[in-house]
């Protein structure tokens, strides 16, 4: 059978899903166990046992300088800068993506000045921020809205001018006028796709937030990675890496189940012609 | 012109006077005369690309006349559509966010809710009672809480009717609404639309670029063709109403419209004959 038709069975597929992270997990495990046969210090590849140790330190004792947990800590900050600066994010890409792709007059005035915001490279006016709204809070929920506002702003505008137009001249012909048809037209309709546009651009908003805390804060996940960077500790670096995945990774997942709940419509089979 | 134009014994709900459209140099329609009374059921025919849906866009107000005017119950007819005509299109016609009862209600709520164009309490009971009887006078009782895409097209179709009848708009415009349906659904879509013009006293306009459907359906048959044909510019003449049929039992076609079904069929059968190889 030529490869391109042979699919793996149920059992097959899971064993392969999972194949390439056990054969990572067995390189760290064999490579970390050569260094530290060499060095028993060596920083780089820690063992297993040192990351319990790390993860123990960090998550579930309370630290001898402060008395906080830190990863918690840590955690908590980060997760509000990134859901403020994502929500409020996502509330202006709406409104703003809406009235652009419905009102030609808006759009007129406005569709420019946001593609040109779009092109500027977020990370190069951090520094403006910075001073403009000084080393505090304001300024790290900034850099995400700047990072990701533009792109959800023009995917919204993109995917209310890509309602059919019959749609719209049915609308008015049932009596309704414009802000009528927005709320309950138009609004509806974009919702799961603001969902998905939010799932996309996470990835850079973590990117945002992590460039902004290592820059200036004093507590979050990012802010911890780049300061323990200086005793190159690989032992707590790694768990917080991982952690910002799974963070990532369940964020992404509760945005999906969202989307397939409130909108059962918009997930829903299309029926045939 | 055949001249079988009803008797003008009442105020005509729409008036077309001496209505010409171009767009630049291209003069699309010309020299549209036309009287319809309410409760005819007007049927446009023609090549594509002849103006039908120009004039239909018209009608609706997505489009205005460059020459003459329309009126609209001795009004000049609103330049953008509002509630007065009710519209259906070949498809997408239907809100996909709501389920059908949803889009039925949506115009009687758009009434009454200018702010939220949403109804609460006793007042959306009641526009609820009036939506199912709607959906039950399209056949769609049934199928009250499914989305439009868990429906067939002709259910789709059932439900833009539906939604459009409930603003019992003054004039009702069909843009070949069964163009995209199978023949058997087809013509249970043609039983429904004419037993509800029959018992609603609709005022029907339908643009249809089959013939036989056109001339089936319908009290009045609208021909558009151009006229006159200059070969070096063809933009130089618009189309007309070539033909402006009065349908009863005993009118017989005029034997070139005959011909042209006839020949329509015979082309449609070698298509599907070509489809079933």
């Amino acid at each position: 059978m030529r490869l391109m038709n042979s699919k793996p069975s149920r059992s097959m597929r899971l064993a392969l899903n999972l194949l390439p992270f056990v054969l990572l997990l067995i390189i760290y495990t064999l490579a970390s166990d050569a260094r530290l046969l060499e060095n028993p210090s060596d920083k780089l590849l820690p063992s297993w046992s040192s990351f319990a140790d790390a993860i123990q330190r960090m998550a579930f004792e309370p630290s001898k300088r402060t008395g906080e947990y830190l990863l918690w800590v840590d955690t908590i900050s980060s997760l509000q800068r990134l859901l403020l600066g994502v929500g409020i994010s996502a509330l202006i890409g709406l409104v703003i993506g809406v009235a652009n792709g419905m009102l030609p007059l808006f759009r007129a005035t406005l569709s420019p000045l946001v593609t040109a915001v779009s092109l500027i490279p977020p990370m190069a006016i951090l520094p403006i921020l910075f001073i403009v709204f000084g080393l505090g809070e304001l300024s790290k929920v900034m850099l995400i809205i700047i990072g990701i506002c533009p792109i959800l702003i023009r995917d919204l505008q993109l995917r209310t001018q890509s309602l059919p137009v019959e749609q719209l001249l049915k609308a008015q012909t049932l009596g309704a006028n414009t802000w009528q048809i927005m709320v309950r037209v138009v609004l509806p309709q974009v919702l799961p796709p603001l969902l998905n546009a939010v799932r996309l651009t996470l990835g850079s908003a973590w990117l945002f937030l992590i460039a902004g805390e290592a820059i200036a804060a004093t507590e979050g996940l990012g802010y911890r990675i780049f300061l323990i960077r200086r005793y190159l500790a690989m032992d707590v670096i790694l768990p917080y890496v991982l952690w910002i995945a799974v963070l990532a990774f369940l964020m992404d997942t509760i945005l999906r189940l969202i989307s397939k709940r409130a909108f059962p419509w918009y997930h829903g089979k299309r029926g045939e012609e | 012109m055949n001249d079988s134009s009803v008797e003008k014994t009442t105020q005509p709900i729409i008036e077309i006077k001496q209505v010409w459209k171009e767009y630049g140099d291209h003069i699309v329609l010309e020299k549209l005369n036309l009287n319809v009374q309410a409760g005819e059921f007007v049927s446009i025919v023609g090549a594509s690309g002849c103006g039908k849906t120009t004039l239909l866009n018209m009608l609706l107000g997505t489009e205005s006349q460059s020459r003459g005017e329309i009126l609209l119950d001795g009004e000049p007819m609103p330049t953008e559509p509002n509630a007065t005509r009710g519209i259906v299109f070949q498809k997408y016609s239907a809100f996909p966010h709501l389920n059908a009862l949803e889009n039925v209600m949506l115009g009687a709520e758009f009434a009454d809710a200018p702010l939220l164009g949403k109804v609460f309490g006793t007042p959306r009971k009641k526009i609820k009672e009036q939506a199912l009887e709607m959906l039950t006078a399209v056949g769609l009782a049934d199928a009250a809480m499914r989305y439009p895409n868990e429906l067939s097209g002709g259910m789709q179709q059932r439900l833009a009717i539906a939604q459009a009848l409930i603003k019992e708009p003054r004039i009702l415009l069909l843009d070949e609404p069964f163009g995209a349906l199978d023949p058997g659904i087809r013509k249970d879509m043609h039983k429904l639309v004419s037993e509800l013009w029959q018992k609603r006293g609709l005022t029907i306009f339908m643009i249809t670029h089959d013939l036989s459907e056109g001339f089936s359906l319908g009290s009045r048959v609208w021909v558009l063709d151009k006229p006159r044909i200059d070969p070096q510019q063809p933009e130089r003449y618009g189309a007309q109403i070539v033909y402006d049929i009065a349908l009863n039992a005993t009118q017989a076609m005029p034997s070139s419209i005959q011909t042209l079904i006839e020949k329509q069929a015979t082309a449609k059968s070698a298509v599907q004959e070509n489809t079933h190889e």
